[in-house]
């Protein structure tokens, strides 16, 4: 299974083997295998097939948001909270609440019923054509209540069978449910891990219940942290994809995470994601009342970049909430109240559906074709000059939101091997129509992107531009709608250039801070 | 005597209701109660009563002393 790794949160860089875009344009060559492979990975030397992504693994997650950094632009994932009871307690939940942490709603939103959940998603389904996966996160955990999210995905694969069936569990109960998983074809599971020592896991979870027994401290935490990995062990063996998330948390799990990434990478999975734990004390949870902090956004990265070498890693993420529906990074499910769903008349066309995504599948080759173009102007560059670039974007890749409307960035490192994409940081909304606040501008959006040397927007107003410009941040607007990365690409040429003029001097950046508090998009 | 669900607490997850195992518990007006006539402690089925090893909310399913304990 190891040789199914690949670099899904990376562009080509010349040591990084594998790339999505490489893969989806099925090119023969290579660009600088095997030579510098540093990382590790059995992935050079072959062409297109084995040692790549293999193909089933590629038609698997090219249209899915959560799992292609790269798809997460274009196509859009909902999910359905049918699942209100759960079987562990984790440290940074408090279940009356939504849980930023694990994606999931609290059990004061809506409720769905199967039925319910599954005109919703039919509903959706056909006002958003790019609608391509469904997902059953929560409230509680989705195998806590087997009944109700198998009886959902048996819906909606009798209705709407090409839309792809994930889930998102703590894995507790998943060796019970691996024939039913893969009865209803459902090819993405999510498992939330934590830790692989039972030590640390007392520290994370006060108990579970399990096989009528409420268990503690690390008996409970052994308990969960076997069931954990043989669910993942027998989900791979069958050939169905498995993503662990793991929730950073300082001073806790976050060296324990390098061991965590091993023992899940050795078990087959293919994608690790490593989250930021989002606490704070008006969310209730034991964390956020002990005062247990989460990680800045360089510890973030130090991690993640640290685990890269070992598998692919998950940048994207945006915790977002379990019954969001839309692109990640919006929200559009006050459009899909149960009430509106109820009374909307239906009409589910798998052809109009393909259609729109054809549409969307030559925009994207558009712009990895922009991308690569881009790319070959920094052949034979060799500084070692590395700079993070902020983005406001609304999606399909393109520079394309006002700075004042943007709720978050994408940030991207530019090198001399290219453009990244590395994570995103929310923000509190600056400006709703008008002159912003200059407190929320100094305090919340420098605060989130002090670590970028510029922020690429559609457009940016004169004060703004002033206050981050005394930040040492770069306002640029000259790439306004342009294609993300052809753009960072571009801006770093021009970067590089003015440092050997000597026109700006180079220097390190401070940290970020990452935004406490769960994504509703506005 | 029986246990009881104190509504105020009870977040309506659901969990309690299919572990009990005399179908003891329903769902009423949104939160969640136990038919004291039904309910056995657990007595004779497990070592714990299941609505309190599950529910995620401390102290949220206790003894209620309007009824004497249970004897099997
Ligand atoms: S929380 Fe959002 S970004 Fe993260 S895995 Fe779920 S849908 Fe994808
Ligand atoms: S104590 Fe046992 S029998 Fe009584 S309600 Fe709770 S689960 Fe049911
Ligand atoms: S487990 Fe507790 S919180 Fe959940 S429904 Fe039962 S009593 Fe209410």
């Amino acid at each position: 299974m190891a040789s199914q790794i690949v670099s899904l949160a990376s562009v080509a860089t010349p040591n990084n083997g594998v790339d999505l875009d490489e893969i989806m344009q099925q090119k023969a060559e290579h660009q600088g295998c095997g030579t510098s492979g540093g990382s590790g990975k059995a992935s050079c030397g072959t062409g297109a097939g084995q040692g790549d992504l293999a193909p089933e693994i590629w038609e698997k997650v090219k249209n899915h948001p959560c799992y292609s950094e790269e798809a997460h632009h274009h196509y859009a994932r909902m999910h359905v909270a049918v699942a209100p009871a759960c079987n562990i307690q984790c440290n940074y939940c408090n279940r009356k609440y939504d849980c930023a942490n694990e994606s999931r709603p609290g059990v004061v939103s809506e409720k769905l019923t199967p039925e319910q959940a599954a005109k919703k998603v039919l509903a959706v389904a056909s006002t958003i054509p790019q609608m391509t996966v469904l997902g059953i996160a929560g409230p509680g955990d989705p195998l806590a209540n087997p009944e109700k999210t198998f009886k959902t995905f048996e819906l909606i694969s009798k209705t709407a069978p090409d839309i792809k069936l994930c889930l998102s569990t703590n894995g507790l109960m998943l060796p019970d449910h691996v024939n039913t998983i893969a009865g209803y074809n459902v090819d993405h599971v999510t498992i939330t891990i934590n830790m692989v020592d039972a030590d640390v896991g007392a520290q994370i979870y006060p108990w579970i219940y399990y096989k009528n027994k409420r268990y503690k401290g690390r008996e409970a935490a052994q308990i969960l942290t076997d069931r954990q990995m043989q669910g993942l062990e027998m989900l791979t063996e069958r050939g169905i994809l498995c993503k662990v998330n793991s929730v950073m948390i300082p001073g806790i799990n976050d060296h324990h995470l390098v061991e965590v990434n091993r023992a899940v990478k050795s078990r087959g999975a293919f994608l690790h994601n490593i989250m930021p734990l989002i606490s704070a004390p008006e969310h209730g949870t034991v964390f956020g009342l002990n005062g247990q902090r989460g990680p800045t956004a360089q510890e973030l990265k130090s991690l993640q970049d640290s685990c890269e070498g070992e598998m692919n890693m998950m940048r994207h993420c945006r915790q977002c909430r379990a019954d969001a529906v839309g692109l990640l990074g919006e929200d559009r499910s006050a459009e899909f109240t149960t009430e509106a769903v109820m009374a909307m008349e239906v009409d589910y066309d798998i052809d109009s559906r393909k259609a729109y995504q054809t549409l969307v599948e030559q925009e994207r080759q558009a712009t990895a074709d922009a991308k690569r173009m881009e790319l070959e102007t920094l052949a034979g560059e060799q500084s070692d000059v590395k700079i993070l670039i902020a983005v406001a974007t609304k999606g399909s890749g393109r520079i394309n939101e006002h700075f004042g409307h943007a709720t978050e960035f994408q940030i991207y490192e530019a090198s001399a091997s290219g453009a990244k994409f590395v994570g995103h940081r929310r923000v509190d909304l600056y400006c709703q129509g008008g002159y912003g606040e200059e407190e929320a501008l100094e305090t919340t959006i420098i605060r989130a992107i002090n670590d970028c040397t510029a922020v690429f927007v559609a457009k940016i107003g004169g004060c703004p531009k002033a206050s981050l410009e005394s930040a040492g941040i770069d306002a640029v607007d000259r790439y306004a709608f342009e294609y993300i990365e052809q753009s960072v690409i571009a801006y770093y040429r021009d970067y590089l250039d003015k440092i050997r003029s000597g026109s700006v001097v180079h220097g390190q950046r401070g940290d970020a801070q990452i935004r406490q508090g769960a994504y509703v998009a506005a | 005597m029986a246990f009881k669900i104190v509504s105020s607490q009870c977040t309506s997850c659901s969990a309690c209701e299919p572990e009990c195992p005399n179908m003891a518990i329903s769902e009423k007006n949104g939160t969640f109660v136990i038919d004291p006539a039904k309910c056995t402690e657990c007595i004779n089925y497990f070592d714990e009563p299941q609505c309190v090893a599950v529910c995620p909310v401390d102290d949220t399913c206790i003894i209620d002393n309007n009824y004497p304990r249970y004897s099997a």
